[in-house]
């Protein structure tokens, strides 16, 4: 729940709310993608992510 | 007050903790680990900090970590929004790690610190800096300056690739940023990449091996691939790169620039081309920092120059930015990678959030770099005895003549003493120490000690008292951030048949009464040494000089390639054992290896993986 508050919150301060629509379609269609995955550390050529 | 600064998940991670303000001890996870660039959170070097400390995690007020995810996720987002439909295969890779614990970080971070205390319960204690915001921090609040203009330039943080901050007493301001895609880290990386070796590790070979080249390139690198305006600011055209949405840093368009396609690495051998390019990409750097510096000074009229992210390591450039004299005092964080965050954060949050004042200290804040983990003798001796290894303590003193007279007779020395370094660079407490009028060492340490590229140049530790007399600077660089030429009496001439060796062949020349450490463009990587740092060092480096008259030795990191610096004495045994060093010297125990049991001999060249 503190999750959703802060982002929420960020994106008040940023006033980037037309992240949130994408944000919603991801978390919708994400959890497959997601469950599917292993760690956070992968091991890209760069990390810029 | 307590507070312990973090740095994690992206590469390098580390932890530091700070006591009112002090820098008390600090780690990178990857000495703990033995994983070179370990990002996973950093759990032995928290351990460490606590108990260097003599507390544990319910008396640390504050947890500061050195990013700020949820802009990064904006920044991530934004692009790929932009870039659309390009970058799906990108977006596909990245987006499931974030939404599974980029994006939950704090949450990720409070689970990690409750395994270390059950009794931390307030989220509220974590504070988060943004990433060049901590640059900055552990840029300027360690420096000895009051006031300073504050450079921080890397691959990228958050949005921002390259910050420019005012810094007065704790005050610190970021006046302005250049923001990603447009990024002299990433330019850097890319031409990395391009040549063959590691993103985010083999930057500094790029580094080495421009030297051997001839920048012929950089003009069309100024007109093609960056347009630099005259205050230093520039734009990348992102056409030729691929870092932005795919999985590599450069794509077709830039090989067919240049005209050959990327180096692979360990197939196809380095000529003179990869030469060229480094030697470009690096001229293609300085004019940019150098553009940058003058601009500022002229703007600012600081006297005081601070510098910190990753680009802060290229020695070379920052010895132009000193000797351009633009800044009359130029000070680097030693940890100016992301490692150094954790300092930055933890600072950050000490005079920013909390608003603490700050008292400049003389000389730096940052105790010579000395803040990671130390042995006692018994302890050594303990390990020693477990390792079975023969080997006999001395008295401090018979210690310092021993090896200073091993070095001087051409040994390959392994000097193991004190607090361990913090940050990439080894300043004489975990180092691997020659003789540097050696016409040989340079060849020996990197084929039979370090197992790496034969054109890898080593640096000098020089008196600090003495080091005029050799180079061509007169300040202090305790951190081996600055390169500057070796003194033009020092140098040998050159016949006109070695003028006209080309690349790699100038390496067997002798071109100075050092050798080992003089670069084919008479360049040297300078750590100056000062007693009240390190005495020992100190003292080493003098006996070393009363008995050959130069007050030099070579100084590479105690390692082989691909392992990171050894942090125990049991590491610094292994690698002892594993590798082609005469002797081994932690704290007052000396180790020959002749005498050590053939049976312990260990097989070390292939144990890491190359970077």
């Amino acid at each position: 729940m503190s999750f959703l508050q802060e982002f929420w919150k960020f994106l008040r301060v940023r006033k980037k709310f037309w992240l949130l629509p994408i944000m919603l379609m991801m978390a919708l269609f994400g959890g497959i993608v997601v469950l599917t995955q292993g760690s956070a550390v992968a091991p890209f050529i760069y990390t810029l992510f | 007050m307590r507070i312990l600064g973090i740095s994690a998940f992206y590469h390098d991670s580390a932890a530091v903790l700070i006591e009112d303000g002090r820098i008390v001890a600090g780690a990178q996870e990857e000495r703990f680990t033995r994983r070179k660039h370990d990002a996973r959170f950093p759990r032995h070097a928290i351990d460490y900090c606590l108990a260097t400390a003599g507390c544990g995690l319910d008396d640390v007020e504050h947890v500061a970590f050195y990013d700020k995810p949820f802009l990064k996720f904006e920044r991530l987002l934004e692009t790929y929004v932009a870039s659309a439909p390009r970058g799906f295969s990108s977006f596909r890779i990245a987006m499931p790690v974030w939404l599974r614990e980029k994006l939950f970080l704090k949450d990720l971070l409070y689970k990690q610190l409750r395994e270390i205390s059950g009794n931390f319960s307030d989220r509220s204690k974590i504070l988060f800096a943004e990433h060049h915001f901590s640059h900055a921090a552990s840029a300027f609040y360690p420096s000895p300056f009051e006031e300073a203009v504050v450079l921080t330039l890397d691959g990228v943080g958050e949005w921002a690739t390259t910050t420019v901050a005012i810094g007065r007493g704790k005050d610190l301001t970021i006046e302005r940023e250049i923001h990603f895609p447009h990024s002299i880290g990433l330019l850097y990386s890319a031409f990395t990449y391009y040549t063959g070796f590691k993103v985010n590790s083999g930057e500094y070979k790029v580094m080495g091996l421009a030297p051997y080249g001839e920048p012929r390139f950089k003009d069309l690198i100024m007109d093609k691939l960056i347009d630099v305006k005259d205050d230093g600011s520039f734009r990348m055209d992102q056409r030729y790169f691929n870092y932005a949405t795919g999985l590599t840093m450069t794509n077709r368009r830039f090989a067919d620039l240049f005209g050959e396609p990327v180096r692979k690495p360990d197939v196809e051998p380095l000529t003179q081309f990869h030469m060229d390019i480094a030697a470009s990409v690096q001229a293609v750097t300085e004019e940019v920092v150098l553009r940058l510096t003058r601009s500022l000074a002229a703007e600012f009229g600081i006297e005081n120059l601070c510098m910190a992210g990753g680009v802060a390591l290229n020695c070379v450039a920052n010895g132009k930015i000193l000797r351009d004299g633009a800044f009359r005092n130029v000070w680097v964080q030693p940890a100016a990678g992301d490692a150094g965050g954790a300092i930055g954060a933890s600072l950050a949050a000490w005079h920013q959030e909390l608003k603490q004042e700050r008292v400049v200290q003389p000389g730096d804040a940052m105790h010579g770099s000395y803040v990671g983990p130390e042995y006692a003798t018994a302890e050594i001796e303990a390990a020693l005895d477990e390792a079975g290894a023969v080997y006999e303590t001395l008295e401090h003193s018979d210690m310092i003549d021993t090896t200073a007279r091993a070095l001087a007779e051409g040994q390959a020395v392994g000097w193991f003493q004190g607090r361990m370094e913090f940050g990439p660079r080894a300043l004489g407490n975990r180092s691997i120490l020659g003789d540097p009028r050696s016409p040989d060492m340079q060849k020996t340490l990197n084929l039979k000690v370090k197992y790496r590229e034969s054109f890898r140049p080593f640096a000098p530790s020089v008196l600090r008292e003495d080091v005029s007399d050799w180079f061509e600077i007169d300040s202090d660089s305790p951190y081996m951030l600055m390169v500057a030429d070796v003194a033009e009496n020092r140098r040998r001439q050159m016949t006109d048949e070695e003028q006209a060796l080309f690349g790699i062949e100038k390496l067997n020349v002798v071109r100075s009464e050092i050798p080992a450490v003089t670069h084919v463009d008479y360049s040297a990587r300078i750590q100056t040494v000062k007693a009240d740092v390190n005495p020992e060092y100190h003292a080493l480096i003098s006996r070393f000089r009363e008995l050959t008259g130069c007050p030099i030795v070579v100084n590479t990191s105690f390692n082989v390639r691909g392992e990171p610096i050894v942090c125990t004495p049991q590491d610094a045994f292994r690698c002892f054992m594993g590798t082609e060093l005469d002797l081994l010297v932690c704290g007052d125990t000396i180790l020959r290896k002749d005498r050590q049991p053939a049976h312990l001999k260990q097989t070390y060249e292939d144990k890491y993986e190359l970077d």
